[in-house]
């Protein structure tokens, strides 16, 4: 291996606090040879994104490196001028952040902005470039590159968008490339898609590669080395076999052990969590940081300085674990197998039901058009929900699951069709035209842990409002004790409702919007994505929590996600949705095994790990015609699917699939994702 | 008291504007006490030579009446009609603005068509016109700064509305059937403050130069009212001679102006609203 091409020792860097300094990265050390990759893996907080964007001489206001050194090349950059670092940026080392769309600028076209990133770092003529430009776009699989050199940013979708700026970070030919969570916020097709783009072209290019994630399965699928992160400090670092094949610290066992896989079924449905929380940054531990979580914690041996010392095993493989040497059993908590309410009657009935929506003129009326005229959010759908069931709903964004569940919360009415509520139609009734009983009914637990709670209400307040609303209680007395029980059964403690939502986490906002939701004992809960924005070990605690509530109560859920192998681990039935419309329907055992529809087919080849070749990157619009996944559809019948409407195939059992396929083939359909 | 100082202490411009809003507000409101003389009473003596004096500090106007005395009623004045036009003006931009971004549609379209025909016209001739055609009064110069200031305030309200009603709790709380009313002003508008309260001290820094104008134009509240404005009109022609007449009115008008922006600025910069 030729001279490393990134030496960083003993980093420590600290941000001013109110009350002096805190240090978020400890004793960071990290040998990066050309063309190595290397994922760097940790909950939010624990000092991964500080970390990398050292590497670049950013550092937030306050921030500033205590000690330590980085080496790019051989030079030391701490001590690096404003100008040393710009041309060190891009140059040496390019990064991709997290948003690609606030890293365009909006008013020039992607040919332009590609232009300058190049002529910026390279000399040379505009036409050389422009061509260069083109070359690039086409290596990070952009279709017609022509077409986009003249779009603006707006014009281009998510994935298309990072991928731009990928391709605009590869332009100046960096040694090293550092990705900052740049899958955060894309559907998991195109998530997919993206992840195993890096990964070609790291190894194509070959340059160096440093991935930072909270996601430890994604970054395992494209790098060689892995080093999670713990309060600051990287408390185990290796291959990516020895993490995955046997993880030494308890923390990256833990956090294995929290994601459900997609590839099989479990017994049970709640997930393996880690208790607690990680320190606040600030707050010393001594010892190791984990210690308070760990459940092979010795006293008197981890809490000791000693404890956190670096620890060197077989295959260049590093552990900060007092116990490093014993053998400790991966922590399992006891999933006992657990009783279910059976599924009762049904609750929820939609028939054909469809949502579009109505253009406006100039003075904000709805203009008089053919309905039939117009792209529908939801298409034809029909669908029926049973007492105490988990159905969820999977697609990727544009599938119009988000529209469905707003039109049976009453945010939206539909355009056509039937949706029996408690055998009432609610199909055009919003949520002020029902009748109280109803609003009590059903409730909904939002996505964004950001966006769910008002920034301007206090934790009591925003329970009590939905107690005093939804809850069959008068008084303030009895509201206030309701709001206690209810911030009990999310587990959060009592003294929270004087707490403003900024001063949560964003697992502990997701809590006091779930128990908004149960305020007043709903009968159907509607989860919008609850955990998808939350880090991994939170997310296991949140479902853990819903499922508990749901069972507890009998509540009929309806869980909407992206999220495969957390669909096949908790619910009773799945709808996959595409296009507005119904793809396929069953229980998780027929969705995730053959015979499946060709577009869940994609979408599980994308959900497992190391399948690549995910079919139609660039997801042109839905056809109004005939089968909406026609365009996209590795097996399309041409002259058949795009034209024609799929029938519906039903096994007595109740798994259904809208395709043109015959059963049988739906089988055959498994044969060509081996070849990969 | 000491959180809020606390509050303001790392930004230094916003305690500047605080210290001399206040500073003048305490004039205002303590001007019987403090005022050294009554702000109409003439001394004749003083005319024959208005300059300052150990008597009259910042000398006499034209008529003999003590400058200092006027400028600490004028205060008053000032305290008066600027809080009370600008509270009025925001109130009525809010409640047409919040429901013009929430709602949408017709009421929309119409609240956006008016403010554009408003907003065409620049806001001192709107101010000529009524007071003109009204008379000077207080009440009139009230519906004047509302008229003028209601459209940008709405554009401003409707404008946060617009990106607050995609929230999710605005949507659970139309989940859980609020009103109209409750969401926009329990859910809504307290989000919306911070952009406000910036243009609120940004519009009264603005209306305090407005009153001044009016009373300049001859348009303020009638005389024997002591007022900024009037007082620098009164005494303009005489610049030449007894520059203190002027220059003083406009000292106070401009450092209360500077607070009121000082303060804006602040706000704005630190995130403190």
């Amino acid at each position: 291996m030729s001279a490393p091409l990134l030496v960083v020792d003993n980093l420590h860097i600290a941000y001013r606090g109110d009350k002096g300094d805190v240090t978020v990265v400890k004793d960071f050390s990290l040998t990066l040879g050309s063309a190595e990759t290397y994922g760097l893996v940790g909950e939010s907080g624990s000092g991964k994104s500080t970390a990398a964007f050292a590497l670049l001489g950013y550092l937030a206001e306050g921030g500033r490196i205590v000690s330590g050194s980085i080496k790019v090349n051989g030079a030391e950059i701490t001590t690096l001028d404003e100008e040393g670092l710009r041309r060190l940026r891009g140059g040496d080392i390019a990064m991709v952040y997290q948003e690609p769309a606030s890293a365009l600028n909006p008013v020039l076209t992607i040919g332009r902005q590609l232009v300058e990133a190049r002529l910026a770092h390279r000399p040379g003529s505009k036409a050389q470039a422009l061509a260069d430009a083109a070359d690039m776009l086409t290596k990070v699989s952009i279709g017609d590159v022509q077409a986009m050199l003249r779009r603006y940013p707006h014009q281009l979708s998510g994935g298309q968008a990072q991928r731009v700026v990928i391709a605009m970070a590869l332009l100046a030919e960096p040694k090293l490339l550092v990705l900052d969570e740049p899958t955060t916020g894309l559907d998991a097709t195109v998530e997919a898609g993206v992840v195993d783009l890096i990964g070609e072209l790291a190894r194509k290019i070959g340059m160096g590669l440093l991935y930072i994630s909270h996601n430890l399965a994604l970054v395992g699928r494209i790098c060689e080395r892995v080093g999670v992160m713990y309060a600051g400090r990287v408390v185990e670092e290796g291959s990516t076999r020895d993490i995955f094949g046997r993880p030494r610290h308890p923390y990256t066992q833990a956090l294995i052990a929290c994601r459900p896989a997609v590839t099989e079924g479990t017994a049970s449905r709640r997930l393996t969590v880690i208790p607690g929380q990680p320190p606040a940054p600030g707050i010393h531990i001594e010892g190791c940081a984990f210690v308070p979580r760990c459940p092979h914690a010795v006293p008197g041996r981890c809490d000791q300085a000693a404890a956190i010392a670096v620890k060197t095993l077989a295959g260049n493989h590093f552990v900060r674990c007092a116990r490093a040497d014993d053998d400790l059993a991966i922590a399992a908590v006891a999933s006992e197998a657990e009783t279910r309410p059976l599924p009762g009657p049904e609750v929820i009935r939609i028939e054909h039901l469809s949502k579009a929506y109505l253009p406006r003129n100039a003075f904000g009326l709805a203009r008089r058009v053919d309905l039939a005229q117009l792209p529908k959010a939801n298409d034809d759908i029909s669908l029926s929900v049973r007492q105490s069931e988990i159905l969820s709903v999977v697609g990727e964004s544009g599938s119009g699951k988000s529209t469905l569940a707003r039109i049976l919360i009453g945010l939206e009415e539909a355009s056509e069709g039937r949706v029996l509520l408690l055998d009432q139609d609610v199909a055009r009734r919003r949520a002020w035209r029902r009748p109280r009983s109803l609003l009590r009914a059903l409730q909904m637990v939002f996505q964004n842990p950001d966006s769910t709670l008002n920034p301007s209400h206090k934790v009591g307040a925003i329970i009590g409002r939905a107690v005093k609303r939804l809850g069959q209680i008068q008084g303030r007395q009895a509201i206030t004790a309701r709001v206690d029980e209810l911030l009990a059964q999310v587990q959060l403690p009592q003294s929270f409702v004087g707490k403003y939502p900024h001063e949560l986490s964003g697992g502990q906002r997701q809590r006091v919007g779930i128990a908004r939701a149960f305020a007043g004992e709903p009968d159907i809960i509607i989860a919008d994505e609850p955990v998808s924005a939350l880090d991994v070990s939170v997310q296991a605690a949140i479902v853990n929590l819903l499922l508990d509530m749901q069972r507890e109560a009998g509540t009929t859920f309806v869980f909407i996600s992206h999220d495969l192998a957390l669909v096949r681990h908790i619910s009773d039935r799945v709808v996959v949705m595409f296009g507005g419309r119904i793809m396929e329907i069953g229980r998780p055992a027929e969705i995730f095994a053959p015979p499946y529809h060709p577009y869940t087919e994609a979408l599980l080849q994308a959900a497992r790990e190391g399948r690549r070749k995910v079919p139609a990157f660039d997801p042109a619009p839905p056809p109004r015609t005939g089968c909406r996944y026609a365009g996209r559809c590795p097996r399309r019948i041409d002259g058949l699917c795009e034209i024609k409407e799929p029938p519906r195939q039903a096994t007595p059992d109740g798994h259904v699939i809208f395709c043109h396929l015959s059963w049988e083939q739906f089988g055959a359909a498994q044969t060509f994702s081996e070849g990969d | 008291m000491r959180t809020i100082l606390r509050r303001f202490s790392p930004s230094p411009s916003a305690l500047i504007g605080v210290a001399l809003i206040v500073a003048w507000g305490l004039v205002a409101l303590l001007a019987p006490l403090i005022a050294p003389y009554d702000p109409s009473a003439i001394d004749f003596a003083a005319a024959a030579d208005p300059h300052p004096s150990l008597a009259h500090w910042l000398g006499t106007d034209s008529s003999g009446r003590d400058i200092l005395s006027r400028l600490i009623w004028g205060a008053r004045t000032t305290f008066t009609v600027v809080p009370l036009a600008v509270v009025s003006a925001f109130a009525a931009g809010i409640l047409l603005g919040v429901p013009a971004g929430y709602f949408g549609g017709w009421f929309d379209a119409l609240v956006s068509r008016l403010s554009d025909v408003i907003l065409a016209f620049p806001a001192l001739i709107i101010y000529i016109i009524l007071i003109t055609a009204l008379g000077p009064s207080l009440l009139n110069i009230i519906i004047a700064v509302t008229l003028a200031y209601a459209p940008g305030v709405s554009r401003i309200a409707r404008g946060i509305t617009l990106a607050l009603r995609e929230q999710d709790y605005v949507a659970a709380a139309q989940a859980r059937g609020e009103s109209s009313l409750y969401i926009m002003f329990a859910e809504i508008l307290p989000n919306a403050r911070g952009p406000l309260i910036v243009d609120l001290c940004l519009r009264a820094g603005y209306t305090v130069i407005l009153t001044g104008t009016l009373g300049f134009l001859g348009l303020g509240l009638p005389p024997p009212t002591p007022d900024w404005g009037g007082m620098v009109v009164e005494s303009a022609h005489l610049l030449p001679i007894a520059w203190h007449m002027a220059v003083f009115p406009c000292v106070a008008i401009a450092s209360l102006v500077i607070g009121c922006n000082l303060l804006a600025d602040g706000l704005r910069k630190e995130g403190l609203t």
